[in-house]
C-alpha cells in the first residue's frame, strides 16, 4: 500500500517498496526551551533553523508540533506551518491535539498533509478523521483504545483493525491511515519491545498499511539510549515499519536508516549509501 | 547488622533478601517503624540518590522498589498495631488522554517508600477520579502527562477540585517531561517536581 504525501509539487511515498520515510520530530517545543519561548512570543526563527536542519540532514517530512500551554493554538498553529512553509518544501505532519489548531493548519495547507494522530478511541476518531477526509489527509492512527494500550499482538491487530475500519466509514481510505503500534520502554518489561515487534509484523501481513513508531521510547530510562534507539529501529524496518518521527540531526540515526534502505534493496548501486559516505568524509577533513 | 542487611538488599533489589531479613529483624524485636526508617526508608533514599545523580536505571529503581515494597508487606500489620501514622495520603495518577505510567510508577514507588500513603489511580485518569480520590482523603494529589496535546488536563482536573469544594483540602503536585515550574503556576498546583526524588523531598515540604 503507498500512503502519499504532498506539498505543493513535491510528493513523498511512503511503501515498503519505497526508501524508509524520515519525519523529522525537532519542531516540538518539550524540553526545548529556546523552541517554546521564541514561539509563543510569535517569533518562529528556531522552528525555521530546526526545519532547514532536518531537511539537510535528510527528512522527508517534517511535524509540527506547538504544544505551548496557554497560549492561542489555533494562531500559533498558523504562525508555525506557514514560517516552515517558507523556508522548505517537505510535506508536513500536523501533531495536535487541538481540533481548531489542527483545521486551522489543514485550512492553509496546499497539499496531502499527515495527521499525527488518532487513537481508537471513538470520542477521538470522530474528532480526527472527518478532518482527515475534509481535507484529504493521511493520519496516524495509535493503538490504543478505551481500554488502553493492549498486551498481546493479536488484541493489537483487532485494534489496528477496528481504526482502519472506522477510518473507512469517514471516507478515510486504508492507504490513508498509517498504523503505530507503540514502543514501550524495556526499561519497565524486557518482552515491551518484542511484543511491538510482533504486532508490527502482524499488522503488516493482516492489513497491508503502512507502519509508523515513535521508536525512542523505547529506551526511556535505560543507559546508551542511542545504540538501543538505532538497533530497534533497524529491527522494526526488517518486522515492516516504512516511516518513524524520528531525529534525522542525530548522525547515527540517518546512518542506520540509509543502510537499511540499502540493506533491503531500496538504494540502486549504493548510491545513497555512498553519498552520504562521502559527506561525513568531507565534514571529517 | 539485620538493617544494614535490609538496606543493602533493598539497593541491590533482592525482594527474597528483603523479606528474610525483616522476618528476622522483628523475631530479634527490633521494633517495625526502627525497620522502616531505618532500612527500608533510608535504602530507598539512597537509590533516588542514585537516580538522580545519572548512576541507577529505571529498572533497578523498579526492582529496587519492588523489594522494598515486599518487606513493607511484612511491617505493615506491625505498623498499624503500634500506631505508627503514615506522612500522609497521597493519590497520583497520569491524566486523561496519556498511558505513559513509568515515571508516575516510579514516584508511588519512592514515595511509598519515604512513608507515605499511596492509591495509583493508573493512567488516562478523569477528572472526577482524582476528585474522589479527595473525598476519600487523599491531602495531596500528583498527576503525571507526558504530552503536550494532554497536560491541559492537569487544569481541568484542578478546576473539578476547585468546583468540588475540594482545593484547598488538598496540595496538587505536578509533572511529566513537557511541564514546567511556570506551567504549574499557570493552571494553580502547588508544586511541580522535575523527577522522582525531588516529588519526594517536595511533597513532603508541601505537608510538614
Amino acid at each position: 500500500m503507498e500512503t502519499k504525501l504532498s506539498f505543493k509539487d513535491n510528493t513523498v511515498v511512503i511503501s515498503p517498496e519505497a526508501p524508509f520515510v524520515v519525519i523529522g520530530e525537532r519542531i516540538n517545543p518539550t524540553r526545548r526551551k529556546k523552541l517554546a519561548e521564541t514561539m509563543a512570543q510569535g517569533d518562529f526563527s528556531v522552528a525555521q533553523q530546526d526545519a532547514l536542519k532536518q531537511v539537510e540532514a535528510g527528512a522527508h517530512v517534517l511535524d509540527v508540533n506547538v504544544g505551548i500551554p496557554g497560549a492561542d493554538e489555533p494562531a500559533l498553529m498558523r504562525g508555525a506551518v506557514q514560517a516552515v512553509m517558507g523556508i522548505v518544501d517537505v510535506p508536513l505532519c500536523f501533531d495536535m491535539a487541538n481540533p481548531d489548531a489542527l483545521k486551522a493548519a489543514l485550512e492553509i495547507y496546499p497539499g496531502k498533509a499527515l495527521i499525527n494522530s488518532t487513537t481508537a478511541e471513538e470520542e477521538m476518531m470522530v474528532r480526527v478523521l472527518p478532518l482527515a477526509k475534509q481535507f484529504n489527509a493521511a493520519v496516524i492512527g495509535v493503538i490504543q483504545d478505551e481500554s488502553g494500550i493492549p498486551a498481546t499482538p493479536e488484541t493489537r491487530l483487532k485494534v489496528a483493525r477496528k481504526l482502519v475500519n472506522r477510518a473507512a466509514d469517514f471516507g478515510v481510505p486504508p492507504e490513508d491511515v498509517i498504523i503505530d503500534c507503540l514502543a514501550l520502554t524495556v526499561g519497565a518489561d524486557h518482552h515491551a519491545g518484542r511484543i511491538t515487534l510482533d504486532s508490527m509484523k502482524l499488522v503488516r501481513q493482516e492489513l497491508g498499511v503502512n507502519l509508523s513508531l515513535g521508536a525512542s521510547n523505547v529506551s526511556f530510562g535505560l543507559p546508551d539510549r542511542k545504540i538501543l534507539n538505532i538497533a530497534y529501529l533497524a529491527l522494526a524496518i526488517g518486522s515492516g515499519l516504512t516511516t518513524a518521527i524520528t531525529d534525522p540531526t542525530v548522525p547515527e540515526i540517518q546512518t542506520t536508516i540509509l543502510a537499511c534502505d540499502l540493506l533491503t534493496g531500496h538504494d540502486e548501486y549504493a548510491a545513497r549509501w555512498i553519498k552520504a559516505f562521502r559527506k561525513r568524509a568531507q565534514a571529517a577533513a | 547488622m539485620e538493617l544494614q542487611k535490609i538496606y543493602q538488599s533493598v539497593v541491590d533489589g533482592s525482594a527474597g533478601e528483603v523479606q528474610a531479613g525483616v522476618q528476622a529483624a522483628l523475631a530479634e524485636g527490633v521494633a517495625a517503624d526502627v525497620i522502616l526508617n531505618q532500612a527500608l526508608i533510608a535504602a530507598m533514599e539512597e537509590v533516588g540518590k542514585r537516580f538522580e545523580e545519572g548512576d541507577f536505571f529505571v529498572p533497578e529503581m523498579l526492582i529496587a522498589a519492588r523489594a522494598m515494597q515486599s518487606g513493607l508487606g511484612l511491617l505493615k500489620p506491625h505498623l498499624i498495631d503500634s500506631g505508627v501514622k503514615a506522612a500522609g495520603k497521597v493519590a497520583m495518577g497520569t491524566v486523561k488522554g496519556d498511558l505513559h505510567d513509568i515515571g508516575k510508577n516510579l514516584v508511588a514507588m519512592m514515595l511509598e517508600g519515604a512513608g507515605f500513603e499511596v492509591q495509583d489511580l493508573g493512567s488516562d485518569v478523569d477528572s472526577q477520579k482524582f476528585v474522589q480520590a479527595a473525598q476519600d482523603g487523599a491531602n495531596i494529589i500528583g498527576m503525571s502527562a507526558l504530552l503536550t496535546t494532554t497536560m491541559s488536563y492537569m487544569q481541568t482536573t484542578i478546576q473539578a477540585l476547585q468546583t468540588a469544594g475540594l482545593r484547598d483540602t488538598v496540595k496538587v503536585v505536578i509533572g511529566g517531561a513537557p511541564v514546567t515550574d511556570a506551567y504549574a503556576k499557570q493552571v494553580g498546583a502547588d508544586a511541580f517536581a522535575p523527577d522522582a526524588s525531588s516529588a519526594v523531598r517536595i511533597i513532603k515540604q508541601l505537608v510538614a
